[in-house]
């Protein structure tokens, strides 16, 4: 295998892009990459994406993009793994190049959420849990984090505080975040005063609906210190797990067994623990689920999670900064895109390029991206390359 | 839904028709044509257990399309006497009453329905005992 480098990102301003299509949000991230990576061709092309059809009626993803963005004929797929599309996307561009298929290889990620109603993003997303045993008994995707939460609260003692916490740190991250959909702080206080949505998740702790897309370029490691001009970003390592899509078949509601897999493969892959990473991107859906994650990829023990961000351990200057750029929560979450800008934010942590967020002398990152409830789960190890 | 999807679903939400490995015992519930724990592809018929306890729940205010006029609404995930979990509304209970462990036993009741012209849907919801 070929190691494989990030030489250009592209990321656009996320939010309620009303005037904006699916493919013009598509395509300005990925120009934006294309100009940050400096190349003239691309020779292949990923997408990540939820539900292109049942967000916007729009399937055939791949090919619209490659011709919207003018690369005419080249080979382009959309890959599909629920709120983990994005983190599947960079899995398949790094085997594309790692193989020798393609030298340069677009990765991106699109979502454009609010072409539906509320009612109509709710059924869309609800897609990625068990449609005939779970969903058809009326349960959604804020209440699977809420159970998940109040078994966490029951088994470790979590605090209800705890996962506000989560919430007001990473809004407070984002405030410098400009791409980000809600630059807005907030405070515990707001968080637990907001209005309940699945107790004893509050409208604050979820993340939102958001229109986004975020790309970047990957090519071979040799090829990108030849050509890139700014600092390649080597993909160390990969894990990827699936679990039961069904959270009710899980033994252990408190543990995400497929990020815990992913997590021991990209460790061992990366050859680095979890005390070498310098800054991470967690899939922070839900205040809970940051929480869970953090301890999950090794961060923290089991358990120790929340008192982790109530004592500022996840801040960034903490111990191990968590979401620096904002994260779900406050950057948005346009659900295919959400893996990719996770990696971005890393590449820009290690160029060094992060401005009022940069986590100091970050060296080495990694960003777990989830689907559903944990039914999959994808962890990218990244090192900026000297 | 369309009817074909639903009906064919009726065994499992109206009887709680399960399948029991023939080989190890693991009890699948919906049924399922390989064993995840062995491998085994025989299974025989099993009917689940209607009484158990709540492993974790949650009180659903804001809920999708089909569930709007029903909320606030109670939803827990079920640990059955056989140990097989299912996901299952917490029906006629005060969020108060509603502990981690409290038991439950199910009952047939209606669970949504398709407008006013579309399929009622029937199925199992758990009652506090």
């Amino acid at each position: 295998m070929r190691e494989v480098a990030i030489i250009g990102v592209g990321l656009m301003k996320w939010g309620e892009l009303w005037k904006k299509s699916f493919r013009d949000i598509f395509v300005e991230a990925a120009l934006n990459s294309i100009d940050d990576a400096g190349v003239e061709r691309i020779d292949s092309m990923y997408i990540g994406c939820m539900s292109g059809g049942l967000f916007t009626g729009q399937e055939h993803i791949g090919s619209i993009m490659a011709d919207y963005l003018g690369q005419k004929h080249i080979p382009a797929a959309r890959v599909e793994s629920a709120c983990a599309s994005g983190g599947l996307a960079v899995k398949m561009g790094f085997l594309e190049v790692a193989s020798g298929m393609s030298d340069i290889v677009l990765v991106g990620g699109v979502e454009k959420m609010t072409d539906v109603d509320g009612g109509g993003a709710t059924a869309a997303l609800a897609t990625a849990a068990d449609q005939e045993y779970e969903v058809y008994n009326g349960i959604t995707f804020p209440g699977l984090y809420a159970m998940i939460a109040r078994a966490h609260m029951d088994k470790y003692g979590t605090k209800r505080e705890h996962l506000a916490d989560v919430a007001v740190k990473n809004h407070s991250n984002g405030l410098h975040n400009p791409n980000a959909q809600f630059q807005m702080k907030i405070s515990r206080e707001d968080v637990l005063n907001s209005v309940m949505v699945a107790s004893p998740l509050r409208i604050l702790d979820c993340s939102p609906i958001t229109d986004g897309a975020a790309a970047m370029i990957l090519c071979d490691l040799e090829t990108a210190k030849r050509i890139s001009k700014k600092m390649p970003v080597r993909i160390l390592g990969i894990g990827h797990a699936s679990d039961t899509i069904a959270l009710h078949n899980r033994k252990d509601l408190t543990t995400l067994n497929s990020t815990v897999k992913a997590a021991q493969d990209a460790y061992k892959m990366s050859g680095v623990k979890p005390s070498d990473i310098d800054v991470a991107e967690v899939h922070d859906c839900f205040t809970i689920a940051e929480i869970v994650a953090s301890e999950d990829v090794g961060f923290f023990e089991k358990g120790e999670g929340g008192c982790a961000v109530s004592d500022g351990r996840t801040q960034i200057g903490g111990q191990i900064p968590i979401n620096p750029s904002g994260g779900l929560k406050s950057k948005g979450h346009p659900v295919g895109a959400t893996g990719v800008a996770q990696v971005i934010e890393i590449v820009e942590q290690l160029r060094g390029n992060a401005k009022e967020r940069q986590v100091e002398n970050a060296k080495t990152g990694l960003t777990q991206n989830m689907g559903g409830s944990g039914g999959s789960s994808i962890i990218h190890i990244l090192k900026g390359e000297e | 839904m369309s009817v074909a999807r639903y009906w064919r679903e009726i065994p499992r939400r109206y009887r709680l028709e399960a399948g029991k490995c023939s080989n190890c015992g693991y009890i699948a519930f919906p049924h399922r044509l390989v064993c995840p724990e062995c491998g085994s592809r025989k299974f025989e018929d099993y009917r689940l257990k209607d009484t158990g306890k709540i492993v974790s729940f949650t009180t659903i205010e804001v809920g999708p399309t089909e569930f709007s006029d029903q909320v606030p609404y109670n939803v827990g995930i079920i640990e059955l006497g056989d140990e097989v979990r299912i996901t299952a509304q917490i029906a006629d209970a005060d969020p108060k009453d509603i502990k981690i462990g409290g038991k439950v036993k199910l009952e047939f009741r209606k669970i949504q329905q398709d407008g006013h012209a579309g399929v009622i849907k029937y199925g199992y919801k758990a009652v506090l005992v």
